[in-house]
């Protein structure tokens, strides 16, 4: 390396590493890191890359289960879906970006996203997505909708040019998310089950290929401390304006759509032997874990790596975020080949390095070793830390404003209303209809159409098409009543929002969304969720098969609301038999099914009202609740239901008019006494028509069928679908009339605020 | 009868525009650096994003070698149909008058959207009626359809312009809510909306779109 003196301690403190860790570094050193070293250590043992205060909580998750193809640690899990396939899927956070650029953070959040799932690979076949705001009206509504908006486009330019569909997500907009935005983004790719790759590197003396696009100084985050304090201390005259330069990678789709194919093909005609993304600390990670995991070392020449920006230091190369790259290892014999179907895909390519047998990634400029590292020390021994957890002893969050579009005195009508146009629950329309949501011609189910996006798989040999349904959910608001109770609900709404449409889990990712788990009362909410998210996966023999960690979101006011980003995706046997969320036929009953025991406590409306957050959700019994999804799914499976929808924001009331406004049927609902109190809610109708709770669903269909699935759950007939108006009648509070077109109008709001 | 479907860095929806023509015939995709139009009775200009919508829609893609033989292709009378960036590269080669503009609300829109048969019995709506309405998906940011009020008389005059968004349904802006037009001669057509999209229940909400490519099948076999 150059003369330069080497970096210092506090330059390491600078850059996020403790003063112990800094020292535990110099001991597998041998003595002080260099410049590179040190940049690639403080990226390794990062709380984003080595898991470091999360990881021991996340070994108690459950990752194994029958259809588990992949686990976590590769670059994403995969299901056995049957006739020889596997569906891998992931969710991964772009949060910071985010709150800085919405446009480029979101839509790089896709790229990302989609690599995990090419890496092993599956070709993408669809993504969700799942986004927190602030409030969008009143103080911060300005910043709120300018966020939202950039985050919308940023997602569908990504995925609408690539040729993935956007299938499904969720929106919610709460106080606490105002100052620290989240964005997730999930992906599902498909893929023959036998053909799954995974990233570790082999064979010494294979080469290592990077390709896709060039190397330059964006997103060079975690470094940038050190970016200005070196530069100006070398005065290399390099980097002078390093401060000001963006820390956010800039996204090109069309780049990623020729690295997707190229990928693809490559792997196709079987030229690798493994295959890596680059995504976070850049060509450091990905060098570092195809190393790690195949047991082998890898010597890089940053020289040979193709820039986009002259005079780039060794350590620059190393931590670029430069994106739309990839990683691969390939036997020398077929360099050539590879090469030339990269050119065909008019993708740059270049042979980087090679794999060694010397257990340690070595950096080398032309000639000169400028960095040399263990493998073990830069990816296995980052130290682990155990949380300190506490239950806070006051109230985190303060109570949310009393929304002005509830009047104090409302009748129920004017309730359903406010509810139905709250941002929360407002038709997503003038979101997802920005999202190309049928390219590939795999989608059965587009958004609003049922609880859950469910996708065709290839017809089997007798001509039947099973289907893929998949779900992200989580209400952070009721985690942050109860993060244990508040985590196995969100892992149900995703379970029962697939059993509407007929579909049974195989397997679960999550994004854990947290603010700073040095704190004790993070770390609580931390470990509670991990707690219920393991107890309600292990439940319903959904395994988390990959995810990832998003700490430190806080902002000036304090944290986010704890997040726990459920993602889940289930099979069903026919996806002619997909399940809808509208009522379908004038004449046909509705019934409410499952074990629903409805509470206005951290509910739709006690937000509304203003109301704090209760401390601690009511007990769930998940096996009752799981029984009647069972019951739910195999009617639907059996054709036997007209709709079925699960019961969630806003309560009954707000998804009896969402089976209306979806199926452009109206109906006539009588809440009696009996149904109140079987509710435990006697005489308590404001509770019945909008409290909240797993485990309830709502169905319609002929009376047989209704009397054949009360047979396996309990079940309550409400009402008959008909006409162009939702009457319910609800025992001594009176009556709810309002006609399709109200509801609808109510349900519009969204386009209000963002058209 | 067999189909030809272009393939450019950024296409998306090719292999659906070929999927639906396998519907009705045989069909292979043809690779934008590639002037062998393999023996195809007719061509399809998919939609996406050719060469990533760079300098504008469809302007690049027009220069891609296997366009130059479409070109060479739709003079001789060959039928072409354009989907979407398709109708872009078809209006950007000048086989088509007009040119397509951002949608009126500035923004990536999909929706499915009806629309009216103006024309029927050409080359691409022989199987349909005339004033039928068809159901089909549009999903696009650059949809406005846009031509000087000259050439649009004149367009109307004689019966190039085949399809028309119904009332209410134009959400892109489009002149006169023209959907779809043809070259004078009949033998190329554009449209925003994705025939493709709409072939089979399952996944297409319809299966209208099934009745552009069996016109193209009926023409070419008639």
């Amino acid at each position: 390396m150059a003369v330069a003196s080497l970096p210092t301690v506090d330059d390491a403190l600078a850059l996020g590493l403790t003063r112990e860790e800094y020292e535990l570094v110099c001991e597998k050193q041998g003595g002080p890191p260099n410049q590179v070293e040190l940049a690639m250590y403080s990226l390794l043992w990062s709380e984003h890359c080595a898991y470091k205060h999360s990881k021991k909580l996340l070994r108690t998750l459950p990752t194994e289960g029958p259809a588990v193809v992949m686990g976590p640690g590769e670059n994403a899990g995969a299901v056995d879906v049957g006739g020889g396939l596997a569906c891998a899927f992931k969710v991964e956070s772009h949060n910071h970006p985010s709150a800085v650029e919405p446009f480029q953070g979101a839509a790089t959040g896709v790229g990302g996203i989609l690599r995990d799932i090419f890496a092993i690979g599956a070709r993408p076949i669809a993504v969700l997505d799942s986004l927190r705001f602030g409030e969008p009206e009143g103080e911060g509504g300005t910043r709120t909708r300018y966020l939202l908006d950039g985050a919308v486009s940023g997602i569908g330019h990504y995925g609408n040019s690539i040729g993935v569909p956007t299938v499904g997500g969720e929106v919610y907009f709460e106080g606490p998310y105002e100052h620290n935005c989240l964005v997730n983004a999930m992906a599902l790719g498909l893929a023959e089950r036998d053909a799954l790759v995974r990233s570790a590197a082999a064979g010494t003396g294979n080469v290592l290929v990077l390709f896709g696009a060039s190397t330059g100084r964006d997103g060079i985050g975690g470094a940038s401390v050190l970016a200005s304090a070196e530069l100006d201390a070398d005065d290399t005259g390099a980097g002078g304006d390093s401060a000001k330069r963006p820390t956010v990678q800039v996204g090109d789709p069309f780049e990623e759509k020729k690295l997707l194919e190229c990928s693809l093909e490559l792997l196709d005609r079987g030229l690798l032997v493994s295959l890596q993304d680059l995504g976070a600390a850049g060509l450091t990670s990905s060098a570092a874990e195809m190393a790690s995991k195949g047991e082998v070392g890898i010597e890089i020449d940053v020289e040979r790596v193709p820039l986009r920006e002259a005079d780039m230091e060794p350590f620059e190369v190393m931590v670029s975020e430069s994106q739309e790259r990839m990683l691969c290892v390939v036997e020398p014999d077929r360099l050539q080949a590879v090469l030339a179907l990269c050119e065909k895909w008019e993708v740059e390519g270049a042979a980087i390095g090679t794999v060694t047998d010397t257990g340690r990634v070595h950096v080398t400029a032309g000639g000169e070793l400028v960095g040399s590292m263990p493998v073990r020390a830069l990816v296995d021994d980052c130290p682990l830390y155990d949380l300190q957890p506490q239950k806070p002893a006051q109230p985190v969050y303060p109570a949310p404003a009393a929304t002005a579009s509830l009047p104090a005195e409302a009748t129920i009508e004017q309730t359903l209303l406010a509810l139905l146009g709250s941002p929360n629950i407002a038709s997503r329309r003038p979101l997802f209809e920005q999202y190309d949501a049928i390219v590939q011609s795999r989608t059965v189910r587009r958004p609003e159409q049922a609880d859950a996006a469910v996708l065709a798989l290839p017809a089997d040999a007798a001509g039947v098409q099973r289907a893929l349904a998949v779900s992200i959910d989580c209400n952070g608001r009721r985690v942050a009543a109860d993060p244990y109770r508040g985590a196995i609900e969100s892992v149900l709404e995703c379970a029962a929002n697939l059993a509407c449409a007929g579909a049974e889990p195989l397997g679960t990712t999550n994004n854990l969304n947290f603010g700073n788990p040095e704190k004790p009362h993070i770390a609580w909410q931390l470990s509670e969720a991990v707690r219920g998210l393991g107890e309600a996966c292990r439940a319903l023999q959904a395994p988390i098969v990959g995810g990832n960690v998003s700490l430190y979101n806080e902002g000036a006011t304090g944290p986010i609301y704890p997040t726990p980003v459920i993602g889940m995706v289930g099979l069903l046997p026919d996806a002619r038999r997909a399940g809808r969320l509208g009522f379908a036929r004038a004449g046909d009953e509705v019934a409410l099914v499952g074990p629903f025991a409805p509470s206005l406590a951290a509910s739709e409306l006690a937000k509304l009202r203003g109301q704090a957050l209760p401390d601690g959700l009511a007990e769930i019994y998940v096996a009752a609740v799981r029984e009647a999804q069972a019951a739910v799914r195999e009617a639907v499976r059996e054709g036997a239901m007209s709709s079925a929808h699960d019961i969630a924001e806003g309560g009954l009331a707000v998804a009896l008019a969402e089976c209306c406004l979806a199926g452009g049927l109206g109906a006539e609902i009588a809440l009696d006494a009996g149904t109140a109190a079987a509710l435990g809610a006697a005489d308590d109708a404001e509770t019945v028509l909008f409290g909240e709770g797993p485990g309830g669903f709502l169905v319609s269909g002929e009376a047989g069928s209704l009397e054949r699935l009360g047979e396996r759950v309990a079940l309550r007939r409400l009402g008959t679908v008909g006409g162009d108006s939702l009457a319910i009648e609800a025992a001594g509070e009176g009556a709810i009339l309002a006609s399709l077109e109200d509801l609808a109008r109510a349900h519009g709001k969204l386009a209000e605020l963002f058209g | 009868m067999k189909f030809g479907v272009l393939q450019f860095p950024g296409s998306c929806d090719e292999v659906d525009a070929l999927e639906a023509a396998r519907r009705v015939g045989e069909a292979e995709l043809i690779w934008h650096g590639e002037r062998d139009l393999k023996g195809a009775d007719a061509i399809v200009v998919p939609g996406g994003f050719s060469y990533g919508d760079y300098l504008r829609a469809g302007a690049i893609a027009r220069f891609a070698p296997a366009m130059e033989s479409v070109i060479e292709f739709a003079r001789e009378g060959g039928p072409v149909l354009g989907i979407c960036n398709g109708f872009q590269v078809l209006c950007e080669a000048r086989l088509l008058p007009g040119a397509l503009l951002p949608n009126r609300n500035l923004r990536f829109t999909f929706r499915q959207v009806a629309l009216e048969v103006l024309s029927s019995g050409g080359t691409f709506t022989r199987a349909c009626a005339l004033d039928e309405r068809l159901s089909i998906p549009a999903k696009h940011a650059w949809g406005r359809y846009y031509a000087d009020e000259q050439t649009l008389a004149a367009m109307d005059d004689s019966g190039q312009i085949v399809l028309r968004y119904a009332p209410g349904e134009n959400f892109n802006g489009s002149l006169h809510d023209i959907a779809g037009v043809c070259n004078e001669a009949g033998n190329v057509f554009g449209l925003m909306p994705h025939p493709e999209h709409a072939v089979d229940d399952l996944t297409g909400s319809s299966t209208d779109g099934l009745k552009i490519y069996d016109s193209i099948k009926m023409t070419i076999e008639a």
